[in-house]
């Protein structure tokens, strides 16, 4: 009997402890640096009374966790976590401020190698690099690729040769952002190929720019390119200046610099703003050919509107490769073609799997 | 070694941005906090570059008496009654190396930087930015010709879109019942914003993604140098 | 002057009349407000009181006629609602904007109340940069307010440790840094609902963002929806008058296309005889 009644008590104790368990849990923060633990507790206990929150390093001293009221999971942040196991104490207490129950749980901060979260990301990542670097190398094998005309850079040569004539100067606007955009460098991958050009036409180049960093790039650029082409004496690095940050400052600048200096030729690529239109029609107003290049969306309408040519978003960057001629660098934009084609594939399938109500693959890029 | 050097450099930063932003364990997680600081730190100190660059510029246009050389003078004016002014007096929120310009606050309402930010700069920005208002006119006045059926739909999308961006719009068909609210100009022009014109944008914004991972993965792996200023 | 190459500046001194006049005599125009702007509205109206909320100023003087007058009305809402209001700028002249508006709104809101539900905190360099280091730690970025004062002698942001804590973001955007970067960190990265109000040129470039997985929680653009947001807070604001400008010069602008095609077509027809 005795025997009976003690395994009784142990069962219900174990009982307890699960069902405790269920209602308080403690978990590490997944896909951190450590520096976290998750934890949860379930609606029915805030029905009894409110909660009270706290937590220790030694399961002796446990230090007051401020809550709201309403609250059914809290991630407690603390950089100080060392990989040590932590205790947390869940107190409920009644209206009258007594204690009623507690649950008592534990967890160990650990640190991941590895964002499982990104894990689409990664999977995207690889398909797409190792197709560029399957085209690189096959470019480099001495593989023939073909790309399509790109009317805007294919008109460089003529406008550079119509600013010769003229006696006029080539303006060159890489945009209005910094070096730490990808727009700005391929526009001043074009100013390298740009500079050759007017160095072997003897034709002026005039840069103006709006960043600092994006000044000392340029003028570096357009120096190599002047030697290359043989003609180091007609660096001016004077051409080549900053005005302002100030985006309409700038602009103001870059229209004074039209109407005065009247360049035959603009070159307007990289990353525009608002200032993008009042750019290109003062250009147009002053009898410039003009080729824009942006991968801002709201921005090419007014380029399309205004210029001769307009470079659409993956143009741009391609226009460098695009130029050069140099097979590794069509093989990336090879590359880029593929990765375009699984997206489309992608697109095409999600969609008919979503009319048919399977999510698994909209789920599955869900990235949180 | 010019070359060399750099590339490396731009080489394991790149790869070192990627890596960590699959890996959330310490170190990477504070390497990436530390680039991101020293990126902060850099752009801050590479303003004062562009402003010498700026001075250098207009100074020696003054000084050779080149063409159009009296705008200099007007933008050195500019620039340093600007420095000064802040300098000396500070700005709305901080105060400047002789004082906070009580008595200054006091006869023209705030302190020299701000009067000239508030009275000046600001409608200047202002000015500029209105330009915008004429030049689309006189752009859409050119480019919306039907010659052809591309440019023929496009012209009838923008005449919807504009009017059902006006309150105009709103009221040339406010009169349609509810079942005929599909050919009311609002939705009309929601509806051409929303798929039409979304479609596009998003493959603008894929193909531009795309190219920026290439020209990127080019940089990084060195394929691409003319941003270093010269070939291989 | 032939009507097919009209000067420009015809264009212009017509555009300059349309514009000029309704703002000194307002037609008072129907306004309809649009569901990008209703959601807008319904995520402040849903927000609990005494919830802390941040916006950001990424915009300078030019794009101020169309952005300001959304900050002016949400901040009121936010603050009719009870909620508190952080603000901070991450261009450089966003911080002016803040104090502009906070001092207009002083005059109209005598429950405005600095460090108690309202705070400036001033510009940050760094973009995108600076709203992911605000997503580890906010007082390390922002240490002291705009005027230099420690955040911690107000009481606005003593529940405030990171972005996380904030109820909802808000930015207010006129190019890069701007909404966008506040979506890939505040929303993908830390789940904060993302709002945002932009020029009306920017706005097709966020439209995509607004999607089921809520990247963007509703979307103000341009000065349309800027009136239409003073409509549902039934403030009568600079939004409001300038709809009728901008109804008026969008009618010329059409009235323009349709004479250019005209001046098209026969000009075409006299070729072909």
């Amino acid at each position: 009997m005795k025997k009976r009644l003690f395994c009784i008590t142990i069962a219900l104790g174990i009982l307890s402890m699960l069902m405790s368990a269920h209602l308080f849990k403690v978990t590490d923060y997944p896909n951190d640096d450590g520096s976290a633990i998750k934890l949860q507790w379930d609606k029915s206990i805030l029905e009894s009374g409110h909660i009270e929150l706290y937590k220790s390093t030694d399961n002796k001293h446990f230090i007051q966790i401020p809550l709201s009221s309403d609250m059914t999971e809290y991630v407690d942040k603390d950089s100080t976590f060392s990989g040590n196991m932590v205790f947390y104490r869940l107190d409920l207490k009644n209206h009258a401020g007594e204690l009623v129950n507690f649950y008592k749980s534990s967890a160990i901060p650990k640190a991941q190698w590895f964002n499982t979260d990104k894990l689409p990301l990664l999977i995207i990542l690889i398909l797409f690099s190792s197709a560029i670097a399957y085209y690189v190398l096959s470019a480099k094998q001495g593989k023939e690729l073909y790309i399509r005309k790109i009317n805007g850079l294919d008109a460089m040569d003529e406008a550079v040769g119509r600013a010769t004539e003229m006696g006029k100067p080539v303006l060159f606007v890489p945009g209005i952002m910094d070096l730490d955009d990808m727009q700005t460098i391929a526009g001043l991958t074009i100013l390298g190929k740009l500079a050759e050009k007017t160095a072997d036409y003897h034709c002026k180049l005039i840069v103006p720019v709006s960043k600092s960093m994006v000044l000392s790039a340029a003028r570096e650029i357009v120096k190599t390119a002047y030697m290359q082409a043989g003609h180091p004496d007609e660096y001016q690095p004077d051409n080549i200046f900053y005005l302002t940050d100030d985006q309409f400052g700038y602009v103001a600048g870059v229209d004074g610099i039209i109407m005065r200096e009247k360049p035959a030729a603009n070159f307007l690529l990289g990353c525009f703003y608002a200032e993008s239109l009042i750019i290109a029609e003062t250009g147009f107003a002053s009898g410039a050919i003009q080729t824009a290049g942006t991968a801002q969306p709201s921005q090419l309408p007014f380029f399309v509107a205004s210029c001769d040519y307009t470079l659409i978003g993956e143009e741009l960057f391609a226009a460098s490769a695009y130029l050069s001629k140099d097979p590794q660098q069509l093989g990336s934009l090879k590359g880029q073609d593929f990765g375009k084609l699984v997206i489309i594939l992608m697109i095409i399938t999600g969609v008919i799997l979503e009319i048919f109500g399977i999510h698994f693959l909209k789920d599955f890029f869900n990235i949180s | 070694m010019n070359h060399i050097l750099p590339l490396i450099i731009t080489f394991l930063a790149g790869l070192l941005m990627i890596v960590s932003e699959f890996i959330p364990h310490k170190p990477f997680e504070r390497i990436v906090s530390e680039l991101e600081i020293w990126f902060m730190i850099i752009s801050g100190f590479a303003i004062i570059l562009g402003q010498l660059s700026l001075i250098k510029m207009n100074v020696l246009k003054i000084q050779y008496k080149s063409e159009n050389w009296k705008y200099c003078v007007v933008t050195l004016i500019s620039f340093f009654i600007m420095l000064i002014a802040g300098l000396l007096w500070g700005t709305q929120n901080q105060g400047g190396i002789i004082g906070s310009g009580e008595s200054l606050i006091q006869s023209i309402g705030s302190k020299p930087f701000d009067y000239i930010f508030d009275n000046i700069y600001q409608h200047l920005m202002a000015s500029m930015f209105s330009l915008l208002a004429f030049f689309i006119a006189s752009a859409a006045y050119r480019a919306f010709i039907a010659r052809t059926l591309e440019s023929s739909l496009l012209l009838i999308s923008a005449i919807f879109v504009m009017l059902g961006n006006t309150s105009i719009g709103t009221s040339l068909t406010s009169f349609l019942p509810e079942n005929l609210n599909f050919l009311h100009l609002p939705t009309i022009s929601a509806f051409i914003m929303d798929y039409p014109n979304l479609a596009g944008q998003r493959a603008i914004m894929i193909g531009a993604g795309l190219g920026i991972i290439g020209s990127s993965l080019r940089i990084i792996l060195g394929i691409e140098r003319s941003w270093l200023g010269g070939k291989k | 002057m032939k009507i097919t190459t009209i000067d420009r500046r015809w264009i212009f001194l017509f555009i300059l009349i349309g514009v000029g006049l309704p703002l000194m005599l307002p037609l008072g125009f129907k306004l309809e407000v649009t569901p990008n702007v209703q959601t807008v509205y319904n995520l402040i109206e849903s927000t609990p009181e005494n919830k802390v909320v941040l916006l950001s100023f990424d915009y300078d003087p030019a794009s101020k006629p169309e952005l300001h007058p959304m900050a002016f009305g949400i901040i009121k809402h936010a603050i009719d609602r009870k909620q508190k209001v952080a603000c901070l700028a991450l261009w450089p002249m966003g911080s002016q904007m803040v104090d502009d508006v906070y001092q207009n709104l002083k005059k109209e809101m005598p429950d405005i109340e600095y460090g108690r539900n309202f705070i400036n905190l001033g510009y940050k360099a760094g973009g995108i940069v600076t709203i992911q280091a605000m997503g580890k730690n906010l007082k390390n970025v922002f240490p002291s307010d705009a005027n230099g004062t420690p955040i911690t002698n107000y009481s606005i942001l003593n529940s405030i440790h990171t972005l996380k804590d904030f109820a909802w973001i808000c930015s207010f955007s006129a190019g890069t840094p701007g909404l966008k970067e506040w979506i890939m960190v505040a929303k993908d990265k830390y789940n904060i609902p993302v709002t945002g109000g932009t020029t009306a040129v920017s706005t097709p470039g966020f439209l995509p963002y607004l999607n089921d997985q809520n990247q963007l929680t509703g979307l103000l653009g341009g000065l349309k929806n800027a009136a239409e947001y003073e409509f549902l807070i039934q403030r009568k604001g600079t939004a409001t008058a300038g709809m009728d400008a901008q109804s008026v010069a969008h009618i010329i602008i059409i009235a323009f296309i349709v004479l250019g095609n005209v001046a098209f077509f026969v000009s075409k027809k006299r070729k072909k005889d």
